[in-house]
């Protein structure tokens, strides 16, 4: 049975080496996945840059009329970049502003709050399967599920503000003042998220040897030396790749927030993403042109941050070979 | 055995011909619901399947944003449906179907939509029919009058001022502790009709021209009653962008004193309010130029792309017919577009006294609408103004720029918009 299944996983494969030699076979292996990834991946960055380097509103690429760095001169046209009022497109900087305060906060907040959940999830503890799965379990919502729980908590007339008007308080405008608002982008997108991060940080502190926790033990280490000497040298691989995802995640951030503020109030908690979002395709005139010059210009900034990451996570492989 | 299989075959063959012979043709529209139209259409439209078996029509019911955020897209890309129902009326005239050569008795659509037939025109036509309204929308207010009861404050009469009716609804909200006194849809084709009661143009002659003198007084009225408490943040507020926020919810749960929208509402106040408390539509306030709303509404368009031109123009003749287009109406409760009905009167099936009275004021509201509020409607590129109006606006309330900055920014957006649309 098992023989006849062989031969007829065999013999398509025998027939392409037959055609394409041996030393090819390689390619043909990897051409189903070049495929796909030329398709979903490569040809919309090429359409991308056609996009970036033409103007009007037509969505079809043949009837763009060509326009050069126009839409880059328009974008980038600012007296000060840091006063996003003096720029022509002071929403894409305000965009820009608001997305550096949100990965700045975020990620320092995502990273730490994960870091310390893998820490507290990987002692031994009662229930410890569950409240894994607990701290898992918001990864598995959809962000629309994830957004609209969270407008329930936060509205004026939602749960928090009847706890807190329960208490004798004032009612919060936890959506509806520009602070608050922002911060609350925060810690939803860090809630719905650490769970993955906590899951990374987890399998790295279990792949960490006992016997070294053992040999601190024996020599009366303080708990706080300990992991500051061992967990967390040993953890910086997983540590790394956290930040380098977390990076870049909450540069991309958009459908929670989008559901639960609109960006709003005013542009308070608008991101880069839903900028280019809205200006290709909220508005009636439909700027596809300034749109993808934007999203190039994150990409530009998202590879930038990521290679500098990848040189840091190499230097660091090489002094711990050392 | 072989016999038999080619029989077996060939009977299966002559089984499926006549039936692919007389396989009807698709027709698919693209439909939006404020309210229970879309159940009215499908029971109208299985009427004309029967009675025209030849063509059968798919009504795909979607979400409003698709209309507004992906139809435009497919459209473009040449994969538009063969008929859609759409509220940017001009948006992309260039792409509609001249339905004039096909239908049966083009004078009776001139002659019936003789006022609307140039919404959904091209730039440049003045005689093609390129859609059906399937609804008239007048913007207006909604008032709980149960609120200015319970506070002893009389209704301010049809002619009072936009002033007038703030001071009271913040009265009645003061009695009554109802959280939201005034309440605007977070819509810059909402705050059009209040501006140009204020005086507001939009044009200078023939171009736009968001901000002047009389949207100015408007523009300042709204951000001064989001300071002083006469508006809640809630809804132009609590978002950003251009996205649209309604209150019909917060007016339902009894929170809004004056509710400003359209008539639209009443179907689904009918049935979320019905007569748990008394409410209604009102004469729009008076400003010095006019005591207007903002026309509107939804058409129904065929598309150049369309495979079945003929089969689309019949549905869409059927729709017009009047018995049909009277019978439609009077489910929905939506004002006509058809002159002829419109003078008739439709034979509404509501039996509340609060959808009655509601549909005489909109009556009302229609017949003071201004020659402005027309001519922005009929505007193919009116959203940029709607949307520069909006973003900015809020920008100004959520406090991030001043009144006057956001003017300047309304006036730059404007323009950007219209280059990037190829305007001149």
């Amino acid at each position: 049975m098992i023989t006849t299944l062989a031969r007829l996983i065999d013999a398509p494969f025998d027939a392409l080496q037959r055609r394409f030699g041996a030393a090819r076979m390689p390619y043909v292996f990897v051409a189903p996945n070049l495929l796909v990834f030329g398709i979903f991946v490569a040809a919309p960055m090429i359409l991308n840059v056609w996009y970036a380097i033409t103007g009007g509103t037509q969505f079809m690429p043949a009837d763009r009329p060509y326009v050069g760095a126009s839409n880059f001169a328009e974008l980038l046209d600012c007296t000060n970049h840091f006063i996003p009022a003096t720029c022509k497109q002071d929403r894409f900087w305000r965009a820009v502003a608001n997305t550096s305060w949100f990965v700045a906060f975020q990620v320092i907040g995502l990273v730490a709050i994960s870091l310390l959940t893998a820490l507290i999830l990987n002692r031994r503890m009662p229930w410890r399967g569950f409240f894994r799965a607990v701290f898992f379990y918001p990864v598995l919502l959809s962000p629309v599920v994830v957004a609209l729980i969270w407008k329930w908590i936060l509205q004026p007339d939602g749960v928090l503000n009847a706890i807190v008007v329960g208490s004798g308080g004032a009612r919060v405008p936890f959506l509806l003042d520009p602070g608050w608002a922002f911060s609350w982008t925060i810690v939803v997108s860090i809630w719905a998220h650490m769970g993955f991060y906590t899951l990374i940080l987890l399998a790295g502190l279990q792949a960490i040897p006992a016997d070294l926790y053992e040999a601190a033990e024996m020599d009366g280490t303080p708990h706080v030396r300990v992991f500051w000497r061992i967990t967390l040298p040993l953890l910086m691989p997983n540590m790394l790749v956290v930040l380098v995802l977390a990076l870049i995640r909450a540069v991309q951030s958009f459908d929670e927030i989008f559901v639960l503020t609109g960006g709003g109030p005013g542009t308070a908690t608008q991101y880069i993403v839903q900028y280019i979002y809205e200006t290709a395709f909220a508005n009636q005139t439909h700027i596809l042109g300034l749109a993808a010059t934007a999203s190039m210009l994150v990409g530009g900034v998202l590879l930038v941050l990521t290679l500098l990451q990848l040189a840091a996570s190499a230097r660091a492989r090489g002094e711990a070979g050392r | 055995m072989r016999t038999l299989l080619r029989r077996a075959l060939l009977a299966g063959i002559a089984a499926v011909l006549p039936m692919a012979a007389h396989a009807a043709t698709e027709i698919r529209i693209m439909w939006y619901n404020d309210g229970n139209e879309g159940e009215v259409a499908r029971d109208l439209l299985n009427r004309f399947e029967a009675a025209n078996p030849d063509i059968k029509v798919v009504l795909d019911q979607v979400p409003y944003k698709m209309i507004t955020e992906n139809l435009p897209q497919l459209v473009s890309s040449g994969q538009a449906p063969d008929i859609a129902r759409i509220t940017d009326l001009g948006g992309q005239a260039d792409q509609y179907l001249d339905l004039g050569p096909l239908l049966k008795d083009r004078a009776y659509w001139e002659k019936n939509f003789a006022a609307v037939l140039p919404w959904t025109r091209p730039a440049g036509n003045t005689t093609g029919i390129f859609g059906l309204m399937t609804q008239l929308t007048v913007t207006m207010p909604i008032v709980n009058e149960t609120l200015f009861q319970q506070a002893g404050i009389p209704l301010p009469g049809p002619k009072a001022t936009w002033q007038e009716w703030a001071i009271a609804a913040k009265a009645v909200a003061q009695k009554t502790g109802a959280p939201i006194p005034i309440a605007m849809d977070r819509s810059g084709h909402r705050m059009a009709g209040p501006a140009i009661s204020m005086g507001a143009k939009f044009f200078d002659g023939d171009t736009p021209a968001l901000v002047d003198d009389g949207f100015k007084v408007m523009t300042k009225l709204l951000y001064d009653w989001h300071r002083d408490g006469t508006m809640s943040k809630q809804i132009w507020g609590s978002v950003g962008g251009t996205a649209y926020r309604g209150a019909n919810e917060e007016f339902a749960n009894g929170q809004v004193v004056l509710y400003f929208s359209g008539n639209w509402q009443f179907p689904q106040f009918a049935k979320t309010i019905g007569d748990g408390f008394d409410w209604h539509g009102v004469n729009n306030p008076c400003g010095p130029a006019a005591c207007t709303g903002m026309p509107g509404g939804a058409a129904l368009v065929a598309y150049k792309s369309t495979k079945h031109p003929a089969e689309a123009a019949r549905v869409l003749d059927y729709l017009a017919s009047e018995p049909v287009y009277a019978e439609f109406h009077a489910r929905t409760l939506f004002l006509t577009a058809h002159a002829g009905l419109a003078a008739k009167g439709i034979a509404y099936k509501a039996d509340m006294p609060q959808v009655r009275k509601s549909l005489e004021a909109a009556a009302a509201n229609v017949l003071a609408l201004s020659p402005v509020a027309y001519k922005l409607q009929g505007y193919a590129r009116n959203r940029i103004l709607f949307n520069a109006l909006t973003v900015r606006l809020n920008q100004a309330i959520a406090g991030e720029m001043s009144l006057d900055d956001a003017w300047g920014r309304m006036t730059s957006d404007v323009a950007d918009g219209l280059k990037a649309a190829g305007v001149k």
